[in-house]
């Protein structure tokens, strides 16, 4: 009697083909520096029921697109005191391929590992002379998609050495480290228990490659600090402010723990 | 000798019926983690330790556990193993134990301690990711244990 139910609960083995010809990886094996933790990583995806998949394999059954045509608008838009807009600079959006999977990224002018929003408001400051854009607003989480857009099916390849190597380390310890009354990490929910129903979710392995994801819970496009807050707000603990430099060293960690899986932003979830 | 401390003993539990619950620091555990002495003194209720049980609100233990026999929980997790005829497989002492503190009995796991109120990691106000404004309460009472464990004891 055990066996089915825990086979219902893993996994699925369906495909993810977006609008009937991209072809996107959803399961492939772990990068190096998961060995001894997962053999194999998997998409969110994989963990939704039918329906909610079915809304991820055609644009138009993807609410996400409503907030990356918002976007789109946005990347046109002159704004602030140099009269530009993010197209003045960067032509099309398509110039922003291959920019996602790569995200969060060293950036050796700043000294710094930055994620996509930062990279955007810097533009928006330094360039436009705009206003930042809330870290984990709308209109910051609608360009990040457009941006992610531009990379969908390609693999994830953050890079974790070099510079960025103590960010990671630093995302790393925060990852395994147990939060809150309910004394839960990451790896607690994502790591041991993926597959697993916890009430009535089934746990998936927390993996960021299909962000932002558009969740049918709030109808929006959402970011990834904003589901990380929530998940340790769920263990009853003092979470960490989006954009916080906690944040920006987990992103880098989670992300790196979805090398090889194919950008699926914006995902559709629950 | 022996029966000083037997006498002693007794005198303390029945002066406990009437006595504040045991605090969460005072709580002595065996060395296999089990909790020996009544939190409260009196006897627990079964039907309450139910509703603890499978209350979103309360125990939300059914986050993680199923009991098979009881048909009537909604949306049973599997984090945790099935509990039917725990009862029958553990002491109350040993079931009192796992739900004050689950570490001492399984080191590491993923159960949370539902009588214990410091050395957590950025513990916050309940569920609404801010800083606790005071003291943190253990997440069930000693009232609200002693009738989960009645509960747990009659899955047999
Ligand atoms: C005045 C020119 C200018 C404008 C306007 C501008 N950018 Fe940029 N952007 C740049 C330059 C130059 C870089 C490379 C900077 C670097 O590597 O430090 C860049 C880099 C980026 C990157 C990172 C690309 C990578 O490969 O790492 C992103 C993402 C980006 N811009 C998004 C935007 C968005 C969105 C807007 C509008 C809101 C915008 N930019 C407006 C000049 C501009
Ligand atoms: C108490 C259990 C629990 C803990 C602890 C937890 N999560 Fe989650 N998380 C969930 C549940 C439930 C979901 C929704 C179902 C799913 O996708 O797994 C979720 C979803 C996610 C998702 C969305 C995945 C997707 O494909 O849409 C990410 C990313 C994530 N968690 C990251 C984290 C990180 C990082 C941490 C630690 C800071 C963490 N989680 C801690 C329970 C947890
Ligand atoms: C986040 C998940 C989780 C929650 C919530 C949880 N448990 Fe558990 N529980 C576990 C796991 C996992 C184990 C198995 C111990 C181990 O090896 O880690 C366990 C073990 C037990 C056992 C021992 C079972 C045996 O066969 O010996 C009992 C009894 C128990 N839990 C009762 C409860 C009660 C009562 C509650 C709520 C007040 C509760 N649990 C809440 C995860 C959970």
């Amino acid at each position: 009697l055990a066996l089915p139910t825990l086979s219902l609960a893993d996994a699925d083995d369906d495909k993810l083909v977006i609008n009937g010809e991209l072809e996107m990886v959803t399961k492939t094996a772990a990068p190096a520096h998961l060995d001894g933790a997962l053999s194999e990583v998997i998409s969110g995806w994989h963990f939704r029921d039918d329906d909610t998949q079915k809304m991820q394999m055609d644009d138009f059954d993807n609410a996400g697109m409503l907030g990356v045509e918002a976007a789109a608008e946005m990347w046109n838009a002159v704004d602030g005191s140099e009269g530009k807009s993010c197209a003045s600079c960067h032509g099309e959006a398509e110039s922003m391929k291959g920019v996602r999977a790569v995200y969060p990224k060293w950036n050796e002018a700043a000294g710094e590992v930055r994620t996509l929003e930062m990279q955007i408001n810097d533009c928006r400051t330094t360039r436009m002379g705009a206003e930042e854009l809330k870290y984990a607003g709308d209109e910051m989480t609608n360009m990040v998609g457009l941006i992610s857009l531009q990379s969908r099916g390609m693999p994830v390849n953050v890079a974790i050495d070099g510079p960025a190597q103590a960010t990671w380390e630093q995302g790393k310890e925060l990852y395994y480290t147990r939060t809150g009354q309910l004394d839960l990490s990451c790896a607690s929910c994502h790591e041991q228990n993926y597959g697993n129903m916890i009430r009535a979710d089934h746990l998936s392995q927390g993996q960021i490659n299909g962000f932002p994801a558009y969740r049918l819970k709030n109808a929006k496009l959402n970011g990834v600090h904003n589901r990380f807050k929530g998940c340790v707000r769920d263990t009853r603990a003092e979470t960490y402010k989006e954009g916080s430099p906690e944040f920006i060293a987990l992103e880098l960690y989670v992300a790196s723990r979805g090398n090889g899986l194919s950008v699926e932003g914006p995902s559709i979830r629950n | 000798m022996r029966l000083t401390t037997l006498t002693l003993a007794a005198s303390l539990a029945a002066g406990a019926a009437f006595a504040n619950p045991v605090a969460p620091a005072d709580v002595v555990f065996t060395d296999d983690g089990a909790v020996e002495a009544s939190l409260t003194g009196a006897p627990g209720n079964p039907e309450q330790g139910f509703k603890v049980f499978s209350d979103k609100k309360q125990g939300n233990c059914v986050a993680c556990h199923n009991i098979e026999a009881r048909t009537d929980l909604s949306f049973p997790g599997n984090v945790g193993p099935m509990l039917d005829g725990v009862g029958e497989n553990r002491s109350v002492a040993e079931l009192r134990g796992i739900l004050t503190n689950s570490k001492n009995t399984f080191e590491g796991t993923v159960m949370p301690a539902y009588y214990k109120v410091d050395g957590f990691t950025r513990p916050g106000d309940d569920y609404t990711g801010k800083a606790p404004s005071g003291p943190l309460s253990p997440l069930l009472s000693a009232e609200q244990i002693e009738d989960v464990v009645a509960f747990l004891s009659t899955l047999k």
